[in-house]
C-alpha cells in the first residue's frame, strides 16, 4: 500500500476566507476589503480507518475545515484530496456521487431531520439517491440500518415522525442515514453535544463500534476533549483557524507541548474533587479573526511568549514519532 | 464544616398544569442550602433542577405553580412574603445568572445603566454617581475594566457579558446567588475563568452559591456539596468528596461513570446506563428511577423510598438503604 492510499483524506495548505458584509459607503473608504480568516493555511491528514479529532474554542475554524474536507465550501486556496481525487476537479454532479462515501452527522438531529418525513423514509432516501438500482431490497436495508443503530424493533421506527421519538433515539436515525449509503469516510460535527450524559455514553459506544463494523474513518469535530478522548486515535488542536498541535492522541493528552493546548487541557474540568485544578487560565480571550495578531496568533495570550513571537509565524514541527506543534519555543 | 443553614426547603412541589394532566417537575423535594457553601445542583435534562432554581425565588409563573411545601430562608417563610416583599427578596437578598446572558441584559442599556438600575429599583435614594462608585470595586474585582462600562451587551464577550450578569448580583450583597447553567455556553478556558472568580467571591464576599448544572465535571472542580435529581426527585445529596468517591443511589452511580474524563487512564469504558429518563406526564411508579435500575426490588415499583440518611452524612432516596424494605411491604400489606 502506498503513502497516498493509507490516507484517505489530505488537506493542503488549505485557507478559507469570508468577505465581510460591508454597506457601500464603508467599502469605498476602507479602499480594501476585510475577510474572516476562519481557515488558515492548515495542511493534515486522516489515515483510512482511523478516527482524527479536531478540537478547538468557538472560531477556531474545526467545523468549516470539516465542511471543506467534504466539499460542502469552495476552498480560497489549498488543495483537498479525498480517496485520490482532487476535490476541486470535480463538476457538481461528480461531486454529489462522491458524497455517497462521505456523510455527515450533525450537532442537533432535530434540526438534521425533515419534521414531516418518518424516520423510515429519512434514511431511505439516501438510497434512492446513491443506489436506485437495489430500490426493491430499500426497504430491508433499512430496517436492518435500524437494528445497526439500536433502534428496535425496527419497525416500531420505520413509520413514526421525529418529534415521536427521544433527542437520543433521533441520533441514531442521523448515524442510520449516514451510514446507510455505505460511507467511508464520517464528518461527525459535535455528534454528541446535545446529549445528556447517560445518553452521551451510549452514543458514543454506538459509534465506537458502528467504526468497527463498517471500517469507516471519522473527522470528529468536538469542543469537548474529555468526550473525544474516547473516540480518537489522533487529535489536532485548532485556534484562530490555525493548527497549534496535531498527532498521535496519546502522545498530544500525556505530553500537550504548545502553551495553547496546555491551557486547553488545564481547563478541562476533571470529574474528580480531588484533582481540582491549580493552574492559572490565560488572561484575555480569542482575539477577532478579521485582524489576528501578526506572527503566532497565541502570543498576546501566551504565558511563554517572547518578543519574536509576534513577528514570526510558527510552522508544524515534528517534536516526537507523530506528534507536531507550531511553537518556536518548545521545551524539549 | 459545620456551617449555618441559609435556605431550608421542605417538601416542596412544583405542578405544571398542562393539557395531559398534571406534571409534577418537582415532587416533594427537602433540602438545606448552607450559608457561604458552594451547592452544586445536578441532573439530566427534565430532572427538575431549574424549575427547583426558579421555585426558590417564587419564579414559577402559570400553568405551573408550587403545589406544596416551604421555602425557610434565613428563619423566615418566603411562601409567606406579598408581592412587594418578595420584589425586595429578589435582587437584594438573592440573584440569579442564567445561561445566556444576551438574553438577560438588556441590549439597549449600556453597563453602568444596568449596574445604576439595578442599585435604584431596591435604593431609590441613591443617585447614579454614588451607585457607580459602589459598584466600581465590584466590577474591577470582576475584571471588567472600567473602561468597558460605556459598552452596550452586543460589545461585550460572552465571557464578559456573563461578569456583568455576576456584578449585578452582588452589587446589592444578595446572599445568595443561584447560577443556572452559568458557564454553560462559554468556551472552557473562560468557563474556567468565570470558575475561579465565582470561587473567590464566594470567599471573599461570604455569598451562597447555588449551581445548577449538567456539567458533572464542573460540579466535582467547583461545590462543597452536590444534589443529584432524577425525574422530579431529589435522589442524593451530601458532601462532594463523599458523593464522587463513593455515589450510594444507583443513578448517581450510573450518571458519574458515564461522565467522560479527560485523564488518560483514569476510566477506560464509560458506564452505560439504560433506558432514558422517564416522561413525567406518566412517572414510573414508587421510586422512578426503577425501571432502569439494575438492583431494583419488587417494592420499588409499588412504594417510593424515604430520604435516608446514611452513616456517611448523605441523604439517600432508595429502598437498598432502608432498613427491612420487606417488612415495610409486610406492614403495607397487612
Amino acid at each position: 500500500m502506498t503513502e497516498s492510499e493509507d490516507k484517505i483524506l489530505i488537506l493542503e495548505n488549505v485557507k478559507k476566507y469570508y468577505p465581510v458584509q460591508k454597506d457601500l459607503i464603508d467599502q469605498v473608504f476602507a479602499g480594501k476589503h476585510e475577510f474572516v480568516r476562519a481557515v488558515d493555511d492548515v495542511s493534515l491528514y486522516i489515515k483510512r480507518g482511523e478516527a482524527l479529532g479536531l478540537a478547538g474554542e468557538s472560531g477556531s475554524g474545526k467545523t468549516t475545515i470539516g465542511r471543506l474536507s467534504i466539499g460542502l465550501e469552495k476552498l480560497t486556496e489549498g488543495k483537498v484530496t479525498f480517496d485520490g481525487i482532487d476535490l476541486s476537479t470535480l463538476n457538481s454532479e461528480e461531486l454529489r456521487k462522491m458524497r455517497k462515501k462521505m456523510q455527515v452527522i450533525f450537532q442537533d438531529p432535530m434540526a438534521s431531520l425533515n419534521p414531516r418525513m418518518t424516520l423510515g423514509a429519512a434514511v431511505r432516501q439516501g438510497l434512492k439517491i446513491h443506489y436506485p438500482e437495489l430500490a426493491d431490497q430499500h426497504y430491508d436495508m433499512v430496517l436492518n440500518m435500524f437494528e445497526k443503530v439500536g433502534l428496535t424493533p425496527p419497525l416500531f421506527y420505520y413509520d413514526k415522525f421525529p418529534h415521536q421519538i427521544s433527542g437520543g433515539q433521533r441520533q441514531r436515525v442521523v448515524i442510520a442515514r449516514a451510514l446507510i449509503t455505505r460511507p467511508e469516510l464520517v464528518l461527525a460535527d459535535e455528534p454528541v453535544a446535545m446529549a445528556d450524559v447517560s445518553v452521551r455514553a451510549l452514543l458514543l459506544d454506538l459509534m465506537i463500534k458502528l467504526k468497527e463494523e463498517f471500517n469507516l474513518t471519522y473527522l470528529f469535530i468536538t469542543h469537548d476533549l474529555a468526550t473525544a478522548r474516547y473516540i480518537c486515535d489522533r487529535i489536532g488542536i485548532l485556534y484562530l483557524g490555525k493548527l497549534m498541535e496535531i498527532g498521535d492522541l496519546h502522545a498530544i493528552y500525556d505530553n500537550p507541548l504548545h502553551p495553547y493546548t496546555k491551557a486547553l487541557m488545564a481547563a478541562v474540568p476533571v470529574p474528580d474533587p480531588r484533582k481540582r485544578r491549580t493552574e492559572e487560565m490565560p488572561e484575555g480571550e480569542i482575539p477577532n479573526p478579521i485582524n489576528p495578531p501578526t506572527g503566532c496568533v497565541f502570543h498576546p495570550r501566551c504565558p511563554i511568549a517572547r518578543p519574536d513571537c509576534a513577528e514570526i509565524v510558527p510552522q508544524l514541527e515534528e517534536i516526537e514519532p507523530d506528534h507536531f506543534a507550531a511553537c518556536r519555543y518548545i521545551e524539549r | 464544616m459545620e456551617r449555618e443553614t441559609l435556605v431550608k426547603v421542605e417538601d416542596l412541589s412544583v405542578t405544571y398544569h398542562t393539557r395531559i394532566g398534571p406534571v409534577s417537575a418537582v415532587d416533594h423535594v427537602t433540602f438545606e442550602i448552607q450559608k457561604g457553601e458552594i451547592l452544586g445542583l445536578v441532573g439530566e435534562s427534565g430532572c427538575g433542577k431549574s424549575t427547583l432554581g426558579k421555585a426558590l425565588m417564587r419564579l414559577i409563573e402559570p400553568p405551573a405553580e408550587i403545589s406544596s411545601g416551604h421555602i425557610i430562608f434565613n428563619g423566615e417563610d418566603i411562601m409567606q412574603y406579598n408581592e412587594d416583599q418578595m420584589r425586595d427578596f429578589r435582587g437584594r437578598r438573592t440573584s440569579m445568572i442564567f445561561q445566556d446572558p444576551m438574553t438577560s441584559l438588556n441590549p439597549m442599556q449600556r453597563v453602568d445603566d444596568h449596574l445604576v438600575e439595578a442599585i435604584q429599583v431596591h435604593e431609590p435614594r441613591t443617585n447614579r454617581e454614588q451607585a457607580l462608585e459602589r459598584s466600581k470595586t465590584l466590577i474591577e474585582r470582576l475584571g471588567i475594566g472600567l473602561n468597558r462600562l460605556g459598552s452596550y451587551p452586543h460589545q461585550l464577550s460572552g465571557g464578559m457579558r456573563q461578569r456583568v450578569m455576576t456584578g449585578l448580583g452582588l452589587v446589592l450583597n444578595a446572599e445568595l446567588i443561584i447560577a443556572d447553567e452559568a458557564t454553560t455556553s462559554l468556551d472552557v478556558i473562560v468557563e474556567a475563568k468565570l470558575a475561579d472568580q465565582l470561587r473567590e467571591i464566594r470567599d471573599e464576599f461570604g455569598v451562597t452559591l447555588l449551581m445548577i448544572t449538567h456539567n458533572i465535571a464542573l460540579v466535582a472542580e467547583m461545590a462543597d456539596r452536590v444534589a443529584v435529581m432524577y425525574a422530579g426527585h431529589m435522589v442524593e445529596m451530601g458532601d462532594i468528596y463523599t458523593v464522587f468517591e463513593k455515589p450510594l443511589h444507583p443513578y448517581t452511580q450510573g450518571l458519574l461513570g458515564s461522565v467522560p474524563s479527560i485523564e488518560l487512564n483514569d476510566r477506560d469504558e464509560l458506564f452505560k446506563m439504560p433506558g432514558e429518563p422517564p416522561n413525567l406526564t406518566h412517572p414510573p411508579t414508587g421510586c422512578r428511577f426503577h425501571p432502569r435500575c439494575q438492583y431494583a426490588m419488587p417494592i420499588c415499583s409499588r412504594l417510593e423510598p424515604d430520604l435516608i440518611k446514611t452513616s456517611s452524612g448523605s441523604l439517600v432516596h432508595c429502598w437498598r438503604y432502608q432498613d427491612h424494605p420487606e417488612k415495610t411491604e409486610k406492614t403495607l400489606k397487612a
